[in-house]
């Protein structure tokens, strides 16, 4: 029995994993580094640049400074559930980018190997799955705190993920209507062979956009991590290492937010001008790797844009907006596509 | 009730039109601003490359002045101890030996002069008090360190390099400074 098991698959997706997921990790890493460059950049001042050539080595301080912080456990609070938290966060956060298309194919070894984890045909609704889940980390974790501040304020980010998410879903079934199918992959050939999505649904991707920014709590709608209103939010009673998880797990999820909306909207690894039939496939996939991470880059910088130009939403504007004005205008974005499209099925 | 001045300006209570209520034309001009200023001048100064221009009469780190030959002015008379509002200076006097006479310019000097950096206010009014135009304050900050121990300043730290042996440095130190008229 042993013997039928394909080694050469496992091993190669296995490579892939552990590819990916220091890949995120080191790109969550030099996201704080940049969130702090572009911030200063936007402030007229300059960021950190005394640790290593040009603050390179900043975020490596950063990490070193929270593991050498004492892991305090309150003693009231409920001791599995104060770990798990973040462990969920980090987890639901690594796990959405298990299905992203990061690369057309690789011709490695005598094998065809596919530059995605896992090519399911139901991409997208995965993705999503796994990113209502990330809702426990947070829940569990100003809980198990058996702090009010901390409890009020993982109340107010499990409200604001849920409301969210619906806009966000309707807006995909829009997407989805006009793509015709689930699977991340095919919607990245079907975006090489035609115009990107972006062409077929301006509004959708801009409903998308503001619900992606309330799931990561990312400003204006980051009133779970406002410090002067909530004293820390659902992250008040953690240090060291547990809370180093929340704050990346924030950040990972601000870099597969980018990643889904390259996929989904922008073509992914689709280089628009360059015909990849012409060049060969190591290159093809080198070009479409870095054509994506170039999406990812633009979409981080936008996000870090946003979060130093506005203020953040008092919580009653900002269930008003997730309620009443986005699920209506998913809902006539929806209507509107589908409409469209009937009239030209005709 | 009488407006007191008239830079009374009436609160714009009006509900929000339709292009405010979406919010995006006004994030959007908002964010115009902030992109505008990735190109604006920074006016962060990168100490410890490049240091702020100080005027000449900054109060600094204190230094024992020479005369042109070279001579220590001090002579220990302990007016600057007294003048110090932080009791910052304290100084041992001692007598001229035969053979000392391009050493100390007068009879009496100090042969331990000690300031504490640390109760030092900066004040300058050491400087003031000064009779021989011995010490005085110049452009340098007072740099960190790990221990108060080290922040108690000798003679031999503050003293100013001698201006016949070793004119660059004598120079240097001596800097800007702005001659009061005593």
């Amino acid at each position: 029995m042993l013997l039928a098991l394909d080694f050469a698959l496992i091993i190669e997706k296995l490579v892939l994993i552990i590819i990916v997921v220091m890949a995120s990790l080191g790109i969550a890493m030099y996201t704080t580094f940049a969130e702090r460059k572009v911030a200063a950049i936007l402030q007229d001042r300059r960021g950190p640049n005394r640790a290593g050539p040009f603050g390179l080595l900043q975020p490596l301080a950063d990490g070193l400074k929270l593991f050498f912080k004492e892991e305090i456990i309150p003693n009231l609070s409920n001791k599995f559930l104060f770990i798990l938290g973040p462990s969920l966060a980090m987890m639901t956060a690594m796990m959405t980018s298990a299905v992203i298309p990061w690369g057309d194919k690789v011709h490695l070894f005598g094998r065809d190997i596919a530059l995605q984890i896992a090519n399911i045909d139901v991409g997208i609704l995965f993705v999503f799955g796994v990113v209502s889940m990330g809702v426990y980390g947070i829940m569990i974790g100003s809980w198990a705190s058996n702090n009010k501040y901390s409890l009020m304020g993982g109340l107010r980010a499990a409200s604001q993920i849920i409301s969210y998410e619906l806009a966000m879903g309707i807006s995909l079934i829009a997407l989805i209507m006009v793509t015709g199918n689930l699977g991340l992959k095919e919607m990245v050939v079907q975006q090489q062979n035609g115009w990107w999505n972006i062409a077929k649904q301006p509004f959708g991707f801009l409903i998308f956009l503001v619900c992606s920014f309330a799931e990561c709590n990312r400003t204006p709608f980051d009133l779970p991590e406002a410090e002067n209103e909530l004293i820390g939010g659902y992250h008040t009673e953690y240090s060291s290492m547990k809370l180093g998880f929340y704050l990346f797990a924030e950040y990972i999820n601000m870099f597969v937010s980018s990643v889904i909306m390259a996929t989904l909207f922008f073509g992914g690894y689709d280089c628009p001008f360059v015909d990849e039939s012409t060049i060969s496939q190591g290159w093809a996939a080198i070009l479409g790797v870095s054509v994506l991470m170039a999406k990812v880059v633009a979409f981080l910088f936008f996000f870090m844009w946003v979060r130093w130009t506005i203020p953040r939403f008092r919580y009653d504007q900002l269930m008003r907006l997730g309620w009443k004005i986005l699920i209506p205008l998913a809902l006539f974005n929806m209507l509107v596509t589908g409409a469209v499209i009937l009239y030209f099925n005709k | 009730m009488q407006a007191l001045t008239n830079k009374a300006q009436q609160v714009d209570r009006r509900p929000m039109n339709l292009l405010e209520r979406m919010y995006l034309p006004a994030i959007v001009k908002g964010m115009a601003i902030t992109f505008s200023h990735i190109f604006k001048k920074k006016p962060t100064i990168n100490y410890p490359e490049k240091t702020r221009p100080f005027s000449p009469v900054f109060r600094g780190l204190h230094i024992l002045n020479r005369d042109e030959e070279g001579r220590e002015n001090c002579t220990a008379c302990g007016l600057c101890a007294v003048a110090c509002p932080a009791e910052a200076i304290t100084m041992e006097a001692a007598e001229r030996k035969d053979g000392e006479e391009n050493l100390y310019k007068e009879e009496k000097y100090a042969a331990k002069y000690e300031i504490n950096m640390l109760r030092c206010i900066f004040c300058g009014l050491c400087e003031e008090a000064c009779p021989k135009d011995a010490i005085y304050l110049s452009e340098t900050f007072a740099p960190a360190d790990y221990q108060r121990k080290q922040f108690i300043y000798k003679k031999e730290e503050m003293l100013i390099p001698h201006p016949i042996n070793e004119p660059e440095a004598y120079a240097k130190a001596r800097g800007n400074k702005v001659v009061t008229s005593q």
